[in-house]
C-alpha cells in the first residue's frame, strides 16, 4: 500500500459519490451543513448531476468526524468543513482530480498523506460483516440497500428454505446473540418454534443501555434494512407474524430511520401481507423505550412493550415459550439480527470460516476513551485485544501509557496491559474476567484511577436498578458506598475483603442479569489492580491523581512563574509567595477546588 | 409534591400553557389509544410532549380515561427517566456521563457547569432558566467530554472551555432576567 495513492480522473460521464457520514456522532459535529455544501458548490460549479452526495450512517473514524468519503476508490477527508466542501468540488471541477493533498488524512509515524479511506490503519485489519453497509448506503432510500444486495438473503430464505432447515442453517453458522448473553441463535429459534401457540413473536432489542456503546444505534442508523430483513428471517423460522424494535429513547434518529426504512419496506412487499408473494405475513411496529437501563434485560422489555414498568421478572419461563403478552417470543439483539441476514444471504458456511472455536463471525466494538482513534470497529473473532486497540485504535496519544481496557461495561471487566493478548472470544474473554458483552472497549490510561472507574459503572448500575430484588438494591448500594468510601479517603482495613464478599452475594442472588453482572467491574480491578485499592486505604494515596480527598495541588517551581494569577484566583486564600516568586500551597486551607490550577497561565499546578 | 413546587407548576401554566388547548388535544391522544392495553407509555410520552412534562392534571386525567389507578399511572411515569414531573427550565444543559466521557473528564465539565450554574445535576433553577441533567453516552464518544445545551453540542471539552460556556449561559440568563448589562465582550 503506497502512501500517495494513484491520482484517480474521473472519467466524464461518471457519477462521483460523495459519502457524508451523518450518523449521530458526524451530524452533531455539523456534518448536515457540509453534505448541503457540497451539494450546493456542485451545483454552482455546474457538476450538479455528475456528483451525487450520499447521506450515509456512520464510517467507523467518529474521532476524525465531519468524515467524507469520495468516489469509488474512497478519498477520505476526516474532520471536514464547508470551506474543504467548496475546495474539494472547485478541485474536481477544474481538474478532474479526486485528491486535494492538503486535506487528506496524515499517517500520524510517517506525516505522508493516506488517500484511500481502505488504507488508513484504522480500517486495514477490519472486516466489515455487520456494518457491509454503514457508510457506503443512503440509509433513508432503499434503492441505495437493494443495490447493496439488501433483502436477497430473505428471498433465498424464502425460496430455499423450510423454517426447520433455516433454523439448522443458522446453528450451522455458529452464531451467538450479540446482545450480551452469547446464546446459540439457532437454538433460540429452535426453542421458539417448538413452543406450543398460534400467535409468536420476533422482537429486536435495540435498547443499547451499556453507557460507552453505540455500535446498535449505528447499525439502525446506517443501515436499517440490514435489521428489518433479520427480523423477517427471524420470523419466517419461528413462525410469527409480528414483531417489535424496542429502541431507546434517547435515539430520535434511529427511530426516524428505522421508521422510513419500514415504510419503503412495507411498499416493495419486504413486510407486510404475503412477503415477496411467498404466502408468509409479517409486519413490524417500532416501540419508544422511555430512559431505563434494566429494560433492556428481556423480560423487562417485555413488560415495557406492554405499557409497564420494565421489571425483569424469574426465568422460567423463558420468552421462548412465555414472552410477550404471554405467548412465545424471540428475542434478538440489533447486530445478531444484521448478521442473520447476511448469513440469509451468503450462507452459514461462509459465516463459520470467519471467527475461532464456539465463537465464530465478527463482533462490533465501540472503541473508545483514551485511545487515538475512537470509533466504530468490526473485526472477526479471535483477534486480540492488543490488535484491536493498538492496531487499529493507534494505543494512547503521545506521551500516555494503556493501561487497562475496559471491556462489555457496566457487566464487563477490566484487561490490565498484561492481558491484552487474549483474544477476543466468550471463552477467553470470560476466563480473565471480562465479556464480549455488548460491544463497549474503553481504553484507559495513567490518568484513570480503577477505583473510582469501578465506583463509575456501580453508581451506574445502582442507580439503574429497578429495587425489585434485594441483592440487587440493596448490594450495590452497600457496594457502591464502601468502595466511595475507599476513593474519599474513608477506606479501612478489611474492605477490600467485604467487597469481594458481598459482591460474590450480588451476582448469585440477584434477580436478573444487571445484579448478576454489576459486581463484575469491581471484582475484576481488585483482581488486577488490588494495589491500587490498598494505596486508597493504606496510604491514603490516588496514583492517578484523580480522588479529590487523597491528592493535592502543587505548584511546579520550574514553571511556576510568580505572576499571582492563582493567589487572586484562590477562594481561601490558601496560595502565598511574592510576585515574580515562586508560590506555594498551603494543603491546610486548600480546598481542593481546582480554581489555581485552571487559572495558572503556565500551567505549573498539577493534582498528584 | 411540596407546596413550591406545586406553585411553579402554576404558574409555568399560567405563563404558556393554554388549559383548554391542552385538554382537547390530551383527549385526542387517549382516543388514538383507547384500544391499545399496552400504550400507556406511548401515551405518557406524547402528553410529555404538549407540556414539556407530565402535569399532575394530566396523570389525573389518563388515570381516568384509561380506567386504571393514578398509582398505577404514576409508578410507570416515575420508574423512566425520561418523564419529568415538573417543569423543566426554559434551557436544558445535559452532561454526557457515558463511560468515554467519565474517563475523559466528565466529572470536571460537571464541577464547573455546576458552579457556574449553581445547580446540581437533576436540578432545575429557581428562576426556570436552567435545567441540568447527565446523560449516558450520545453516542459521540470520540468528541468526549461532551455537553448538550438544547439541541446544540460542544465536544472535547477542557475545564475553561467549560467554564467560558457556562459562564456565558448563566450572564444570558441574568440578562434576560433583567439584571446584568451585556458585558464587553458580548458587544464586541
Ligand atoms: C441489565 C441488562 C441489560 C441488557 N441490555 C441489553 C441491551 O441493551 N441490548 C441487548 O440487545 N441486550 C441486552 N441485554 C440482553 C438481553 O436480555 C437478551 O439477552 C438479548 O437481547 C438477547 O438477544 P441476543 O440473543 O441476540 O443477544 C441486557 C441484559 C441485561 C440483564
Ligand atoms: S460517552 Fe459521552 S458520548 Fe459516548
Amino acid at each position: 500500500m503506497s502512501a500517495h495513492a494513484p491520482v484517480e480522473i474521473a472519467a466524464s460521464g461518471d457519477t462521483i459519490a460523495i459519502r457524508v457520514c451523518t450518523g449521530s456522532g458526524c451530524a452533531m459535529n455539523g456534518s448536515l451543513a457540509v453534505a448541503d455544501r457540497f451539494e450546493n458548490a456542485a451545483e454552482a460549479a455546474g457538476l450538479g448531476n455528475r456528483i451525487r452526495v450520499v447521506r450515509t450512517g456512520c464510517h467507523g473514524l467518529c474521532e476524525r468526524g465531519p468524515v467524507v468519503v469520495v468516489g469509488e476508490t474512497g478519498i477520505f477527508y476526516p474532520v471536514a468543513t464547508e470551506a474543504m466542501a467548496d475546495a474539494i468540488i472547485e478541485h474536481i471541477a477544474s481538474t478532474g482530480d479526486l485528491i486535494v493533498e492538503e486535506y487528506l488524512f496524515r499517517s500520524p509515524e510517517t506525516g505522508e498523506p493516506v488517500a484511500a479511506y481502505s488504507d488508513v490503519p484504522f480500517n486495514a485489519a477490519q472486516r466489515r460483516v455487520v456494518l457491509r453497509n454503514c457508510g457506503v448506503i443512503d440509509p433513508e432510500d432503499i434503492d441505495d440497500a437493494l443495490a447493496r444486495g439488501a433483502y436477497e438473503g430473505l428471498r433465498r430464505v424464502l425460496h430455499d428454505f423450510e423454517p426447520d432447515a433455516l433454523i439448522e442453517e443458522m446453528k450451522a453458522s455458529g452464531l451467538r446473540g450479540r446482545g450480551g448473553a452469547g446464546f446459540s441463535t439457532g437454538q433460540k429459534w429452535r426453542f421458539t418454534r417448538d413452543a406450543p401457540g398460534e400467535t409468536k413473536y420476533v422482537i429486536c432489542n435495540a435498547d443499547e443501555g451499556d453507557p460507552g456503546a453505540f455500535m446498535d444505534r449505528s447499525v439502525i442508523e446506517g443501515d436499517p434494512h440490514s435489521v428489518l430483513e433479520g427480523m423477517t428471517v427471524a420470523a419466517y423460522a419461528i413462525g410469527a407474524t409480528s414483531g417489535y424494535v424496542y429502541v431507546r429513547a434517547e435515539y430520535p434518529l434511529a427511530v426516524r430511520r428505522l421508521r422510513k426504512a419500514i415504510e419503503q419496506a412495507r411498499e416493495r412487499g419486504f413486510l407486510g401481507q404475503n412477503v415477496l408473494g411467498s404466502g408468509f405475513s409479517f409486519d413490524v411496529r417500532i416501540k419508544e423505550g422511555a430512559g431505563a437501563f434494566v429494560c433492556g434485560e428481556e423480560t423487562a422489555l417485555m413488560a415495557s412493550i406492554e405499557g409497564e414498568r420494565g421489571m425483569p421478572r424469574v426465568r422460567p419461563p423463558f420468552p421462548a415459550t412465555s414472552g410477550l403478552w404471554g405467548k412465545p417470543t424471540c428475542i434478538n439483539n440489533v447486530e445478531t439480527l444484521a448478521n442473520v441476514s447476511w448469513i440469509a444471504a451468503h450462507g452459514a458456511e461462509e459465516y463459520a470460516a470467519m471467527g475461532t472455536g464456539d465463537s465464530r463471525g465478527t463482533k462490533v466494538f465501540a472503541l473508545t476513551g483514551k485511545v487515538r482513534y475512537s470509533g466504530l470497529v468490526e473485526v472477526p473473532m479471535g483477534m486480540t485485544v492488543r490488535d484491536l486497540v493498538f492496531g487499529i485504535g493507534g494505543g494512547c496519544a503521545e506521551g500516555h501509557t494503556v493501561k487497562a481496557v475496559q471491556i462489555g461495561g457496566p457487566s464487563g471487566g477490566c484487561l490490565p496491559e498484561h492481558l491484552m493478548d487474549t483474544t477476543i472470544e466468550y471463552g477467553t474473554l470470560a476466563a480473565v474476567g471480562a465479556i464480549v458483552g455488548s460491544g463497549g472497549m474503553v481504553v484507559v490510561d495513567e490518568k484513570t484511577c480503577m477505583v473510582d472507574f469501578a465506583r463509575y459503572f456501580l453508581s451506574f448500575t445502582q442507580d439503574e436498578s429497578c429495587g425489585k430484588c434485594v441483592p440487587c438494591r440493596i448490594g450495590t448500594k452497600r457496594m457502591l458506598e464502601l468502595v466511595t468510601d475507599i476513593t474519599e479517603g474513608r477506606g479501612e482495613e478489611g474492605d477490600i475483603e467485604k467487597l469481594e464478599r458481598l459482591a460474590r452475594d450480588v451476582q448469585r442472588a440477584s434477580l436478573c442479569g444487571l445484579g448478576q453482572t454489576a459486581p463484575n467491574p469491581v471484582l475484576t480491578t481488585i483482581r488486577y489492580f488490588r494495589d491500587e485499592y490498598e494505596e486508597h486505604i493504606h496510604d491514603r494515596t490516588c496514583r492517578a491523581g484523580h480522588c479529590v480527598e487523597l491528592s493535592r495541588y502543587v505548584i511546579d517551581p520550574e514553571l511556576c512563574k510568580g505572576c499571582a494569577v492563582c493567589k487572586k484566583h484562590c477562594p481561601v486564600g490558601a496560595i502565598w509567595g511574592k510576585v515574580k516568586e515562586v508560590h506555594d500551597i498551603s494543603q491546610d486551607r486548600c480546598i481542593k477546588c481546582g480554581q489555581c490550577q485552571e487559572s495558572c497561565p503556565f500551567d505549573a499546578i498539577s493534582r498528584v | 409534591m411540596s407546596e413550591t413546587e406545586t406553585q411553579k407548576v402554576c404558574c409555568k401554566e399560567d405563563q404558556g400553557l393554554d388549559t383548554a388547548e391542552l385538554a382537547a388535544e390530551l383527549a385526542a391522544i387517549l382516543a388514538r389509544h383507547a384500544d391499545d392495553p399496552g400504550a400507556l407509555i406511548a401515551v405518557l410520552q406524547e402528553t410529555q410532549r404538549l407540556a414539556g412534562y407530565l402535569p399532575r392534571e394530566a396523570l389525573r386525567e389518563i388515570a381516568r380515561a384509561r380506567r386504571t389507578p393514578l398509582s398505577h399511572v404514576y409508578g410507570v411515569a416515575t420508574f423512566y427517566s425520561q418523564f419529568h414531573l415538573r417543569p423543566r427550565g426554559d434551557r436544558v444543559v445535559r452532561i454526557c456521563h457515558g463511560t468515554a466521557c467519565h474517563v475523559r473528564g466528565a466529572p470536571e465539565v460537571t464541577r464547573v457547569v455546576t458552579e457556574e450554574l449553581g445547580i446540581k445535576i437533576g436540578e432545575t433553577t429557581d428562576d426556570m432558566a436552567f435545567t441540568l441533567e447527565s446523560v449516558a453516552c450520545v453516542g459521540c464518544c470520540g468528541l468526549a467530554p461532551v455537553m448538550l445545551v438544547d439541541g446544540v453540542t460542544y465536544g472535547q471539552l477542557d475545564v475553561s472551555e467549560t467554564r467560558r460556556i457556562a459562564s456565558r449561559l448563566a450572564e444570558e440568563a441574568a440578562i434576560a432576567r433583567g439584571e446584568a448589562a451585556p458585558s464587553a465582550e458580548d458587544a464586541e
